[in-house]
């Protein structure tokens, strides 16, 4: 009896965090998204949201998502499946990984100086005669800076399915007469669909909340919905708008990853 | 067996891997330059590493960051654990993965959600913002992940191990004291590498729950870097990146020898 006491005490801490930092913050921000600036119950932030200026802000974060992860599929993937092929393939990983592991900040604060007027990238392009460009507050550098900081997201979970894939399917599919490109259409890339979704999933979403990059990489003349959460939490300071477009994103969220569709892995690994 | 990589093929991984560390390097590179701007060297200086250990105010941010990542690291270490028993001692699997879905709410949520979320909880619960209401958002988003680190252990332990220990005897305490404890103590340390990294990297959340005279070194990189460059940050990150590959080799060889999962990526 005393055990069972004592037992319980000790999961209190991990409890009480479920309850204080996960099912509360959620609360109450769809809580405070019912509310105007003047702190009135009202549900003007939701018509503000169906505005032309929100639905166009929400559309063109999407496409900037969009095309990060695009982006970041077509370079991370060749890239994966070189990586299975190498000889020290884990080492290779580890060190494709590892700047991931560095600040984010001070990936973005290089590029502000690679980018820059006198930057190298400008050097480098009046080098092949093109001149130099503004390069530094485009979409053009905001998007190089999104893949450059997603790439390693995307790898490791298509790595992890493709090398996952037993290599007698590739031989089979050699003898029986489909050339390099069928073989990975019709083979490979069926097989490691679910790395590439969870891939996906993992750079849509953050590419939706960007506000760091946004601010020092694009100059503001990208929005997201980050951005605009930020916007309105610290410098409108107008709680209930930036809930609101809160809660969206949190829908968006839970969309992506339906659609994404992680759980059936997920229950397939409890299974075992 | 493999055929061998064609030289394209090699140079496509070679090129990506230049982009993945050419701006760190050129980071370094320019904190060594007497110029003043990352873009003309000049010549080879250690002024700016003379300059960031001059400034006083910076070291204290440096210490304010380190302090928040070992306890926080700490704490959610603690609690994580425990979590992780808690939920890997309930039987019903439906429960089970309830919990597992409610843990793993903070890992999947983008930073802006968590940090505004956070904002707001504090705000209600008359937090004044500073060291404690950043130590708490730290302590709360690391804890999933010592779960996520803990439980694959867990699974891994063969039940009659707890039974043997209960059969000769063993209270409650000490079979999670003298056998479950030791047994995922690789796991418990990966986890508080894990959570040492999130509270050191993290920016997003701390931006958001910071209040105007604390602030961590994330922090205090992004608003030098609004006003522009200056070599200092250059400096800083040389040390930074020292720093993090240090983490990161003290956390491969946990992870080696504990023969838990590889090296996950940083959120």
């Amino acid at each position: 009896m005393e055990n069972k006491v004592t037992r319980n005490l000790v999961f209190i801490p991990y409890a009480l965090w479920i309850l204080i930092f996960v099912i509360a913050p959620v609360t109450l921000v769809v809580y405070y998204s019912f509310f105007d600036i003047e702190g009135n119950l009202s549900l003007v932030n939701y018509k503000t949201f169906f505005t032309p200026v929100y639905l166009k802000m929400t559309l063109s974060s999407f496409w900037y998502a969009f095309l990060i992860t695009a982006v970041t599929l077509l370079v991370a993937y060749p890239t994966a499946y070189l990586i299975t092929r190498t000889k020290h393939k884990h080492l290779w990983l580890l060190l494709i990984i590892a700047p991931s592991w560095i600040n984010l900040l001070l990936k973005a604060y290089a590029f502000i100086g690679i980018f820059g007027t006198y930057g190298t990238a400008n050097a480098i392009l009046e080098v092949f005669g093109i001149g130099s460009k503004q390069l530094l507050f485009t979409d053009f550098s905001f998007v190089f800076v999104s893949v450059y900081i997603f790439i390693p997201f995307m790898i490791l979970p298509i790595f992890n399915s493709l090398n996952e894939l037993n290599p007698s399917l590739l031989d089979a599919s050699r003898d029986l007469g489909a050339s390099k490109w069928t073989t990975f259409r019709r083979v490979i890339f069926p097989l490691t669909i679910q790395g590439v979704k969870s891939g996906c999933q993992v750079v849509f979403i953050p590419a939706l909340s960007l506000f760091m990059l946004t601010r020092l990489i694009a100059g503001n003349k990208v929005i997201t919905l980050g951005t605009a959460i930020e916007q309105q939490f610290l410098v409108t300071q107008d709680w209930g708008m930036g809930s609101t477009i809160a809660v969206f994103l949190i829908i968006f969220m839970v969309v992506i990853m339906v659609a994404t569709g992680n759980r059936k892995k997920r229950g397939a690994k409890n299974e075992r | 067996m493999r055929d061998k990589l064609a030289i394209s093929s090699k140079a496509y991984l070679f090129i990506i891997f230049f982009i993945l560390y050419a701006p760190i390097f050129y980071l370094v590179y320019y904190s060594f330059n007497s110029g003043g701007t990352m873009s003309n060297f000049e010549g080879f200086t250690l002024d700016w590493y003379k300059e960031l250990f001059g400034d006083t105010r910076l070291l204290i941010i440096v210490l304010n960051t380190f302090v928040i990542a070992l306890l926080s690291a700490l704490v959610s270490t603690i609690i994580g654990v425990l979590g992780a028993i808690w939920i890997h001692s309930i039987k019903q699997r439906q429960t089970q993965n309830t919990l597992l879905s409610l843990n793993n709410v903070l890992i999947v949520s983008p930073d802006v959600i968590i940090g505004a979320s956070f904002l707001i909880l504090l705000t209600m619960a008359g937090i004044k913002l500073g060291f404690y209401s950043v130590l708490l958002s730290h302590i709360a988003f690391s804890i999933p992940i010592v779960v996520l680190m803990v439980l694959p252990k867990l699974k891994e332990m063969s039940p009659s191990l707890i039974d043997a220990a209960r059969d000769l005897g063993a209270s409650q305490w000490q079979v999670l004291t003298k056998v479950i404890i030791p047994y995922i103590t690789p796991g418990i340390f990966a986890g508080f590498f894990m959570a040492l990294t999130y509270s050191f990297d993290d920016f997003a959340v701390t931006f958001f729950v910071t209040g105007n005279g604390f602030s961590t070194l994330s922090v205090e990189i992004y608003s030098l870097a609004r006003r522009g460059i200056s070599l200092n940050i250059n400096a800083l990150s040389t040390l930074l990146f020292i720093f993090t590959m240090l983490l990161v080799v003290g956390y491969y060889f946990i992870a080696q020898r504990g023969n838990t999962r590889g090296l996950g990526v940083r959120k």
